[in-house]
């Protein structure tokens, strides 16, 4: 079995199969674990059906690992935990999926070398100074630029932050990276979840753009708040007292009061998943029906 | 298919005289989430159970068929009970969960499945999603409203609720009233209005009466998991099932129904968004 395949089949993201290979259909059962069949495919040598060199060199560029760095602004390390939370992947992602090329405490690199992805986690703070130019920076030498958990994509709970604490009392204004630089794609969530990042990186190492349209969609916006249900989604007749929102809030911000959800701001980080879950807010059913085999 | 994707849909009822006894219908859902557990299919099943006040459920995690049974019978107002599903996961220690969701509900939970941005370790615990045919939902004061206002009644007195040929039912211990549905329009929840899911096309199994005689519910199979838990079901005589092209009213009723729901929701859509007001499809 590929090591893709492996990755999917753990993340239970096979992709469901086309007409046309209907009878190499896995037939893995949710409720046994157990599968049946198994689809083999055979790898090709290029060179055998008659390509040229350069087509042979282009496609192993082409398939080469994704270089991808890991930028570390205003944020708790949570998003990049998250990342190793997927215990069973994690050893064969690092070594032979991606390269990590750039990140502190990650890789022994000084200056920032060009990435084909860059995780950026945290806020930037206006006020220092570093941060502001390791945005541009990243700006400049990734392709894509992906906002790493919520304080990235929309500020979360540094939006809180008002300056006057030690050890830097002028560091006083975080604003999602969003405001300041191009973003392509953004995972949000406080922490985004082990297996949305590893999703994620899947998807963007087969390019299968259908399944990131939604990230790419979540980079336009920089806002999130528990009040975004009341705002975006009961204000405008949307609401159907469903409970995804309370079942998705991660601090128990969220509750459901009479079929529709009441948000209590003491709890809540702002950091946007409850709309962002709600099936209301947007909806990816050809996926959804592709995930279940419907 | 105006029905969804499906494996098998037959005309359905449990066989056992206490389920029979409390359930809305064929006792389709108490009956397969009891025997799922009871197989160790799941540990554990979100169910709209009774709330501190009389025909205003509470979503509450069932650890045993009895649980089950006791939360039978349909409610027609909010359970959330994907609010549940962390909880039930998290607080109960269940690895292998199930549960009874009307379409919106299974939407949220499909979503979250296929996208889990801030949902951890959850998508995968979910192995039976029962899902219910559901034209609309009521706030309960709607339902107060209908059972006080319109009947003259006391909400304490109902014993059941059901819609069904044209009217809401209301059942006490020894008298039987109705309203005819005319009279509960506009009282549904206006973001039922869009939604074009009649009959929970994205569950592993879904069921309601329509389509079928009393006592009897229309079950669709659509997953594969589904598909066997159901047919495990049947072959251990929890269900006894009979060919959906022999009874009445039949298939062409729900699909009717479905239709008609599709068409509204996508007609509601349309307006919405040339009033310029945002829809989700």
């Amino acid at each position: 079995m590929s090591l893709i395949s492996k990755v999917k089949r753990f993340l239970r993201i096979e992709t469901k199969p086309t007409k046309d290979d209907e009878e190499d259909k896995p037939t893995e059962s949710k409720i046994t674990g157990a599968s049946t069949t198994e689809k083999i495919k055979k790898p090709v040598n290029l060179e055998d059906v008659g390509a040229s060199k350069q087509e042979v060199e282009k496609v192993a560029e082409e398939n080469a690992k994704p270089r991808i760095g890991y930028i570390h602004l205003s944020g708790c390390t949570g998003d990049g935990m998250a990342l190793t939370e997927n215990y069973d992947i994690l050893a064969e992602l690092l070594t032979n999926m991606v390269d990590i090329v750039y990140g502190q405490t990650l890789v022994d690199v000084w200056d920032m070398p060009e990435m084909d992805l860059a995780l950026v986690e945290g806020s930037v703070c206006l006020q220092d100074e570093h941060s502001m130019h390791e945005l541009q920076e990243v700006r400049e030498k990734a392709k894509l630029v992906c906002a790493f958990g919520s304080c990235a994509a929309n500020g979360c709970f540094t939006r809180y932050a008002r300056g006057g604490q030690q050890a830097r009392p002028d560091h006083e204004s975080f604003l999602p990276i969003g405001d300041l630089i191009d973003v392509d794609l953004a995972i949000p969530g406080c922490p985004p979840s082990p297996e949305i990042i590893a999703k994620t990186v899947v998807a963007l190492i087969q390019e299968d753009m259908d399944y990131l349209q939604p990230m790419i969609d979540l980079a336009a916006t920089t806002e999130g708040c528990g009040c975004d249900l009341q705002k975006y989604i009961v204000n405008n007749a949307l609401c159907t007292g469903c409970g995804t929102c309370a079942m998705a809030c991660q601090t128990r911000a969220v509750t459901m009061v009479e079929g529709r959800p009441a948000f209590n701001s003491d709890r809540c980080i702002k950091c946007g998943i409850c709309r962002i879950q709600c099936p209301r807010s947007w909806w990816p059913e050809e996926r959804i029906k592709e995930d279940l085999g419907l | 298919m105006v029905l969804g994707t499906s494996k098998q849909i037959v005309s359905a009822r449990a066989t056992d005289k206490q389920i029979q006894a409390v359930s809305q219908d064929g006792g389709i859902v108490t009956g397969l989430l009891s025997f799922a557990l009871d197989e160790k299919i799941i540990e554990g099943a979100v169910v709209a159970g009774p709330g501190e006040e009389l025909w205003k459920p509470k979503p509450m995690v069932a650890m045993s068929a009895d649980e089950i049974i006791a939360a039978a019978g349909t409610k027609y107002t909010f359970s959330p009970n994907v609010m549940m599903l962390k909880k039930a996961v998290r607080q109960y220690g269940i690895e292998k969960l199930g549960t009874v969701a009307i379409p919106c509900q299974t939407m949220g939970i499909r979503k979250m499945q296929s996208y889990p941005f801030g949902v951890r370790f959850l998508a995968d615990k979910l192995k039976l999603l029962v899902g219910i045919y559901c034209m609309e939902n009521f706030p309960f004061a709607s339902l107060e409203t209908f059972i006080n206002e319109k009947l003259g009644l006391s909400t304490d007195l109902v014993e059941k609720m059901d819609i069904g040929k044209g009217k809401l039912w209301i059942y006490t211990q020894d008298e039987t009233f109705s309203l005819p549905l005319k009279e509960t329009h506009g009282y549904e929840q206006a973001g039922c209005n869009i939604c074009k899911d009649y009959v929970a096309e994205l569950a592993d199994v879904s069921t309601g009466s329509v389509g079928s005689p009393d006592g009897w519910s229309t079950v669709i199979t659509r997953t594969d998991d589904g598909d066997t838990i159901f047919q495990q079901a049947v072959d251990a005589g929890i269900f006894e099932i009979k060919d959906i092209d022999s009874v009445k009213p039949g298939l062409p009723l729900l699909e009717k129904l479905a239709k008609s729901k599709a068409d509204k929701g996508a007609k509601e859509s349309e307006r919405r968004r040339e009033l310029g007001l945002p829809v989700p499809w």
